[in-house]
C-alpha cells in the first residue's frame, strides 16, 4: 500500500471539514435547491436567491435545454448559480446516459445529477441502473452526483468508480417525512470519501439541521420550499437551519445524556 | 366504512374507502374532501398544471357507438388529414407553446394505420417533447412500433365497465370486443408506454359502480405495470350532433363529478388527473385549484380544426373555448404555473 498517497488523501479530507468542495469547486452554501413545483418562475427565482444557494438543479425533461430563452432557464442567473441538470424521469441507464449526453452537447455543462427512477409513484432510485449509468458517465468525463437510496454498499461502489458525491434520500422524494433512513445515512457519512448530500424527503428546516448535525456535507431541498405557504420565507428558514446544523457539527456535540447525574451518588462512599 | 374514517383516518386505495367517499352521505363532506385533495395534489405535483392539445387526424370510424358523433351511421362531413396536413395543424399548436400533443382519431383502420402513426410521430418529435395517442386498440407488437417512433403515452376509455351496458352500446364493429379493449392498457404498458390514461364515458352507466371498476383497473395496472403511471380522465357525455340524448340515463351533475374526482385523488395521490375542454370554464378553473394536474386548452375536436374553422364534423361541442394564452393567465391568477414541457424526446431512442 502506498502510505504517502493515503496520507495526502487524509489531509485532503481534513481540508474538507471546513469547506465543501465538489469536483474541485468550492461551495460556501451547503444548501442545494430544486426547481420543480413552484407556482411561478418568479417565485422560484426569489426563493433561490433567499436560500443563499450556489447550486440549482433543473430537470432536463422540464426545460428546453438547447434554448437559452426557455422560461425556467432564463429565470436562473447562471453567473450566480451552478446549473446542475438532472435526469429525472429516466427509467434505466440507457435513458439517463442518452439524456446526459444530449444535455452536455447542448450546454457544455458536464455536471449531472443522475436520477434513475423506474417507479413513477415513489420515484425510488434503481441501484443497479444507477451504478451502470454512473460508470459510463464518469468514464465520459461527467461530474456525476448520483441520487441513491440510503444504501452504504452502493455508496461505496459509486465512490470507487469516481462519482463526485453520493446523494442518499432521507425518505421518499416529495414526502416531507424527514430522516427516516438515519441509521443507514450515519454509516454512509462515516464511510464517505466524497461529500454526502442528503437529497430527498427533508420536509422542514429542523430535518435539514438534523442532517447537517449528523455530518452530512450538504442537503438538497425542493418540495418543502416550493410548496410552502411562503416559499421565499421557507427558503430563508432552510438557509439558517443548514448553517446552524453545520456550525453545530463543527462545534462538536457535548453528547447526549440519558439521565441526570444523581445528586447523592451511590458510590460516594468509595474514597480510597 | 364510515365516511369520517375514510376521509380522516385511511390513506390510499381500498374499495371500502372509495365506496364511502363516493356515497351520498359523503356529499356533506365535499368541502373537507376538496381541502384534502388540494393538499395532496400540491404536495405531489406542486403548484403546476401541465397543458396539452389534441390533434384530430380523422373522423372516419368503423364503429357505430350511438353516443359518438363519429359513428359510421352519421351522415356528416368526413375528413382525414394527410401527414403534411396534420403537421400544419401541429405547427399551430407548437406556435401556441404546446410541447405535449395528443393524436386522436376515429377507428379509421384503413387510413390511420401503424405506418401512418409512425411517420406522423417521427415528424412531430421535431417540435414536441411528448406525444400521446387516443386511437383504436392495437396489438402489443404495434404498440412497440409506436413507442419506438416516439409515442410515449396513451389514453383509452372503456366507455363502460358494465358488460351488459357495453354490449348494448357496442353491438357491431371491432369495438364490440369488450376484453380486447379492456386489455389495451396492459399491451401498451408491455410495449413501454409511460402514461396510461383510463376513464369511462360518464353517462352510460351508474357513476359510482363505474368509478369502483375504474379504480380497480387502475390499481391492477399500477401494481402489475409499476414502471408506468396511470392518469384519470373524465369524459362526460355532452350534446353532440346526431346524438340522441335520451339514450343516456346516467348523466351526472357537477357536484357528483367533483365528488368522483376528489375521491379518486384521495385514493390515488400520485395519479394524473386530466380535465378536458368538454367542461365549462368555471368548473375547470375551480377544479384546477383542487386536484387537476393536466388540462387541454384551445382544443378543436374536428380534423383540420386549427387551420380551417368549422369545416368538418366535431366529435363533441367544446365547453371551454378560451385560448391557451388565456388559460395560462387564468392559472397564473390562481397561483399555478402552466407547464408546457414535462418530458423529453431524448427518453426515446
Amino acid at each position: 500500500m502506498d502510505t504517502k498517497s493515503n496520507l495526502s488523501d487524509l489531509s485532503a479530507a481534513d481540508d474538507m471539514k471546513d469547506k465543501l468542495i465538489i469536483a474541485g469547486k468550492e461551495f460556501s452554501s451547503r444548501l442545494f435547491i430544486g426547481t420543480g413545483k413552484y407556482a411561478s418562475n418568479k417565485i422560484m427565482a426569489q426563493s433561490i436567491e433567499a436560500s443563499g444557494t450556489q447550486m440549482v438543479t433543473v430537470a432536463l425533461r422540464r426545460v428546453d435545454i438547447q434554448n437559452p430563452q426557455d422560461n425556467m432557464l432564463a429565470a436562473i442567473d447562471r453567473k450566480k448559480y451552478l446549473l446542475l441538470p438532472n435526469t429525472s424521469g429516466a427509467r434505466n441507464a440507457d435513458e439517463a446516459v442518452r439524456l446526459a449526453r444530449l444535455a452536455r452537447a447542448a450546454t457544455e455543462i458536464n455536471w449531472l445529477k443522475l436520477e434513475v427512477t423506474p417507479d413513477p409513484y415513489y420515484l425510488l432510485p434503481d441501484p443497479v441502473e444507477t451504478l451502470k449509468a454512473a460508470e459510463i458517465l464518469v468514464k465520459e468525463g461527467f461530474v456525476v452526483l448520483p441520487y441513491i437510496n440510503a444504501d452504504p454498499v452502493l455508496a461505496k461502489k459509486l465512490q470507487d468508480i469516481g462519482t463526485a458525491t453520493v446523494m442518499p434520500l432521507a425518505s421518499p422524494i416529495g414526502s416531507n417525512q424527514g430522516l427516516k433512513t438515519k441509521a443507514a445515512i450515519e454509516i454512509i457519512i462515516a464511510q464517505a470519501t466524497v461529500p454526502v448530500v442528503i437529497d430527498a424527503g427533508l420536509g422542514m428546516p429542523s430535518h435539514a439541521a438534523e442532517a447537517m448535525e449528523m455530518g452530512a456535507d450538504a442537503v438538497l431541498i425542493n418540495t418543502a420550499i416550493a410548496t410552502a405557504g411562503d416559499p421565499v420565507k421557507m427558503a430563508e428558514a432552510f438557509k439558517k437551519a443548514v448553517q446552524a446544523g453545520r456550525e453545530a457539527f463543527e462545534a462538536g456535540s457535548s453528547g447526549v445524556k440519558n439521565q441526570a447525574d444523581a445528586s447523592s451518588p451511590l458510590t460516594g462512599f468509595l474514597r480510597d | 366504512m364510515d365516511i369520517q374514517k375514510a376521509l380522516y383516518n385511511d390513506t390510499g386505495y381500498n374499495p371500502e374507502r372509495l365506496a364511502a367517499l363516493l356515497s351520498p352521505e359523503a356529499q356533506k363532506y365535499l368541502e373537507p374532501m376538496a381541502q384534502k385533495a388540494r393538499q395532496i395534489t400540491r404536495q405531489r405535483f406542486g403548484n403546476t398544471i401541465q397543458l396539452y392539445a389534441p390533434l384530430y387526424v380523422s373522423n372516419f370510424c368503423v364503429n357505430s357507438c350511438p353516443y359518438c358523433a363519429f359513428n359510421k351511421q352519421s351522415d356528416l362531413p368526413r375528413k382525414r388529414l394527410t401527414i403534411e396536413q396534420a403537421c400544419k395543424e401541429a405547427d399551430i399548436l407548437a406556435d401556441d407553446g404546446f410541447r405535449h400533443i395528443l393524436i386522436v382519431s376515429g377507428e379509421d383502420t384503413k387510413f390511420v394505420t401503424i405506418p401512418y402513426l409512425v411517420e406522423l410521430s417521427q415528424k412531430l418529435r421535431e417540435k414536441f417533447s411528448s406525444i400521446s395517442i387516443e386511437i383504436y386498440p392495437v396489438s402489443t407488437e404495434d404498440y412497440e412500433k409506436l413507442f419506438a417512433a416516439g409515442i410515449d403515452s396513451i389514453a383509452i376509455y372503456q366507455e363502460t365497465y358494465d358488460r351488459q351496458d357495453y354490449a348494448k352500446f357496442h353491438k357491431t364493429g371491432p369495438k364490440a370486443d369488450y376484453d380486447w379493449r379492456l386489455e389495451t392498457l396492459q399491451r401498451a404498458a408491455q410495449a413501454g408506454f409511460r402514461s396510461l390514461g383510463l376513464g369511462f364515458l360518464i353517462g352510460l352507466s351508474g357513476w359510482q359502480a363505474q368509478t369502483q371498476a375504474l379504480a380497480q383497473h387502475a390499481d391492477f395496472l399500477t401494481k402489475k405495470y409499476w414502471q408506468s403511471k396511470v392518469s384519470f380522465s373524465f369524459p362526460r357525455l355532452r350534446p353532440a350532433e346526431n346524438v340522441d340524448e335520451k339514450l343516456f340515463k346516467y348523466m351526472i351533475t357537477d357536484t357528483q363529478l367533483a365528488q368522483m374526482m376528489f375521491a379518486l385523488r384521495l385514493c390515488f395521490p400520485d395519479a394524473e388527473i386530466v380535465l378536458s375542454t368538454r367542461e365549462k370554464p368555471d368548473f375547470r378553473d375551480n377544479m384546477a385549484q383542487i386536484c387537476v394536474t393536466r388540462m387541454s386548452a384551445g382544443s378543436r375536436t374536428n380534423p383540420g380544426g386549427y387551420t380551417q374553422k368549422n369545416e368538418s364534423l366535431s366529435q363533441f361541442e367544446i365547453a371551454d373555448d378560451r385560448t391557451p394564452a388565456k388559460i395560462v393567465s387564468v392559472l397564473k391568477s390562481k397561483n399555478i404555473e402552466a407547464v408546457w414541457k414535462d418530458w423529453d424526446r431524448a427518453f426515446i431512442k
